[in-house]
């Protein structure tokens, strides 16, 4: 038995490759054997007090072992290393007092996006369909596509991610769902309502997308500090995809977040966006509905404020609260439908905010609350007619939703919309369901 | 100039090499916490995810984690897919290459384990089951043992330079821990055979080694919270051969362990779970001291 350590440390140097040289490599095999003859001395002090103890003859005898059933085995060969695969299923019953086909948020060009109440009595949602895994030690890889009621299969993210940089540092590349604000990375599956929030449909046409690269830094600090930076193609709303060679679209963030106590967390950031159009389709109209302008080409600055903050006073109950805020410069050129310059020196700044709160007072029960606000601000340039007036769309809902486990839940949300802003309010009800298969999501904050 | 940038460079090397800088440790539960803490000394700095009155099942993935994953050397987690719902993404986010799984300084309890309860068949059906077996394993001491002769080797790996004094303590806490483990299994001899409901599968490790006969749980399936005709049933099936104990955690809702203590008769035992989970489990030891006082007192 005691002559166990020094065998193991014999076994140890005869195993190990002897370059010989170097006397940071003696350091280092001295660590390693120091490290080896722990572990086996720990081993070897663990056996002689398990031996020691059952000489000692315990008082009780050991309880029996409980059947089991053997594990199951993962599966060998070609598929040992699929990746996980998960799938949501999803859909809802929408009725709206009026005619969905007429919706606009006024003052705002038309985002292009899946935006608005969508059509009258039931649809089919999106099936998110998942795949990822690790690719190497140096990559893991991500696919998720939504397969739409309409019977078409779009590339809703698709991207590598590094695993080993070091210092903080993760790189992304392919398509992402960009990194500013707090909604805008969220899936649909794991929103809050049913819907985005206005100023996100007006601004980013819902959700916007990169097809480029990100790059983010972690500060090695007990504050959350986080910085990104991303640059696409600028191949989604507001920005364009270009003919030449050039990024039409970029983004800085940082984000902020810690704790405050044992039951109160909170993220807060601040964002900028850049985004270059080329005769981008889609203007303004003026208060009687006759176009201002067709067609705009120009940038898009847009800074983002956010902020979240949840309180969980036990395991059963949590509220949280969160809001944005957005405010869009843009200027440039616009042209009229037969492309004909109207102006040089277009400008229109436009904000919006929402404030949300959800609270989980039960582990299966969900209540929320959501308020928009958006100011459409009006276009300035030289001959640009006299009386225009800003919209201010907005829009109260009411959620409920019941999660009868971590993968199903049906929601019930009413809203009391005025995004036309023309003194008529939509009433819309939807009632939605969304399920999840396969491997355990896990999600963000 | 140029002594003055030599003073600079050696300031430059002296801060990355800090003479003794401590093992930075972020443990998912109060009880790997605690074990690194004991095995670890004063050469490890531990942060722990949780507490005890939070579910390990259902944590979030918060801004203040992925910073102290950002920096940690080592993450010991119970594995068993118990953290899959936030742990994966902590340390995705965290751009922390050290952590990732199958890196050095990613360990997993379970990993060390025979796990109890492997199911054969795989169906959410059947609530939230664990692929790879039961994973709430601390309430079995023997279990612990295991795991902390294998976070020893873990840490000397990682700190090579340490070897010696991590040996040291982890015999120390070795005998202790048997001297210990034999001290509660005598005086947990009157607890065998004594029939309980539990509340959740967490408990299955308590009973199986104390020997505890567990008739029913509350839970009807794991993680489904019962219903009111559940509840009912359970209370008929229960009238011929009522428990002596119902056992539910700290972070446990009380409500239906109480609606049914009054009805069968047993009473509710609020037990620590995890260290912090009552004021007498401060560390391992106490935690489960105050278990088996709990469970005697109670009986």
């Amino acid at each position: 038995m005691l002559s166990f350590r020094p065998m193991a440390a014999l076994l140890a140097l005869a195993l190990m490759p002897v370059v010989a040289g170097a006397a940071d490599d003696v350091g280092a095999l001295r660590a390693e054997l120091q490290a080896l003859k722990t572990e086996y001395g720990a081993r070897v002090d663990a056996l002689e007090a398990r031996i020691q103890q059952l000489e000692a003859a315990p008082a009780v005898p050991a309880p029996e072992p409980v059947p089991e059933t053997p594990a199951p085995k993962s599966s060998g060969g070609a598929s040992a290393f699929n990746p996980a695969i998960s799938l949501i299923l999803g859909g809802s019953y929408t009725s709206t007092s009026r005619d969905p086909g007429d919706w606009n948020i006024a003052g705002f060009p038309p985002s292009g996006g899946e935006v608005g109440p969508g059509e009258r009595s039931f649809n089919l949602g999106e099936s998110e369909l998942t795949f990822a895994a690790n690719i190497d030690p140096y990559f893991s890889g991500v696919l998720t596509a939504a397969i739409t009621g309409e019977n078409e299969i779009e590339v809703e993210e698709a991207f590598v991610r590094t695993t080993a940089l070091p210092d903080g540092f993760t790189g992304k590349m392919g398509r992402f769902f960009s990194g500013f604000g707090y909604l805008n990375e969220v899936h649909a599956h794991a929103w809050d309502f049913v819907d985005q929030p206005l100023v996100y449909q007006a601004m980013f046409g819902g959700q916007s997308r990169q097809d480029g690269v990100q790059v983010k830094w972690l500060a090695p600090t007990d504050l959350f500090i986080e910085l990104g930076a991303e640059a696409g193609n600028g191949d989604s709303y507001p920005a364009t995809r270009g003919a030449g060679n050039g990024l039409n679209a970029a983004a800085l963030f940082a984000h902020v977040g810690g704790d405050v106590g044992d039951n109160t967390s909170w993220r807060a950031g601040l964002s900028w966006i850049d985004s270059q159009a080329e005769d981008r389709a889609g203007g303004i109209a003026d208060a009687s509905g006759n176009p201002l302008f067709e067609s705009f080409t120009g940038d898009a600055h847009t800074w983002v404020v956010d902020g979240v903050i949840k309180w969980a006073p036990s395991p059963r109950r949590q509220l949280k609260v969160q809001g944005e805020y957005l405010h869009r410069e843009e200027s440039g050129e616009i042209a009229d439908a037969t492309g004909l310059l109207l102006a040089d020196d277009y400008l229109n700044r436009q904000s919006g905010w929402y404030l949300q709160s959800v609270y989980q007072f039960t582990p299966r029960w969900r209540v929320g609350a959501r308020y928009d606000s958006l100011d459409s601000g009006t276009p300035h340039y030289t001959l640009a007619p006299d009386g225009l007036l800003s919209a201010s769309p907005d829009r109260v809902s009411l959620m409920l939703d019941w999660n009868p486990s971590e993968f199903s839940r049906l929601r019930a949300q009413y809203d009391w919309d005025d995004a036309r802003d023309d003194g008529d309010t939509d009433r819309i009800l939807r009632l939605q369901y969304l399920y999840g298969i396969g491997a355990h999501g896990a999600h963000k904050y | 100039m140029k002594n003055s940038l030599r003073l600079l460079a050696l300031l430059m090397v002296a801060g990355t090499l800090p003479a003794h800088a401590a093992l930075k440790v972020l443990a998912t539960t109060p009880d790997w916490g605690a074990l690194t803490q004991e095995l670890g000394g004063e050469h490890v700095n531990v942060y722990v995810a949780t507490t005890a009155l939070q579910d390990v099942h259902r944590v979030e993935a918060k801004p203040s984690l992925v910073a102290r994953a950002r920096s940690a050397d080592l993450v010991v987690a119970t594995g068993a897919e118990l953290e899959v719902g936030w742990l994966p993404v902590l340390i995705q986010e965290s751009g922390n290459s050290r952590i990732q799984p199958g890196a050095a300084g990613y360990f997993e309890a379970a990993s060390a384990l025979k796990l109890l309860e492997v199911p054969s068949k795989l169906d959410r059906a059947m609530g939230d089951i664990h692929p790879l077996g039961n994973p709430h394993v601390q309430l079995d001491p023997h279990n612990i043992a295991i795991v902390a002769h294998a976070l020893t080797a873990k840490l000397s790996v990682l700190e090579p330079a340490q070897a010696a004094y991590y040996a040291a303590r982890g015999k120390d806490f070795d005998a202790r821990w048997s001297e210990a483990i034999q001290r509660w299994e005598t005086k947990a001899a009157p607890l065998k055979g004594v029939s309980v409901v539990i509340m959740h599968r967490d408990q299955a490790y308590l009973c199986h080694w104390l020997g505890l006969n567990e008739v029913a749980s509350i839970e009807p399936k794991p993680g489904v919270p019962p219903t009111a005709s559940y509840l009912g049933q359970l209370v008929n099936k229960l009238a011929g051969t009522p428990p002596k104990l119902i056992l539910l955690n700290a972070y446990n809702d009380a409500k239906p362990a109480n609606w049914l203590s009054e009805r069968v008769h047993a009473p509710a035992v609020v037990l620590p779970f995890s260290v912090g989970g009552s004021p007498e489990a401060k560390d391992l030891f106490g935690l489960f001291d105050d278990t088996l006082n709990k469970l005697l007192a109670a009986k």
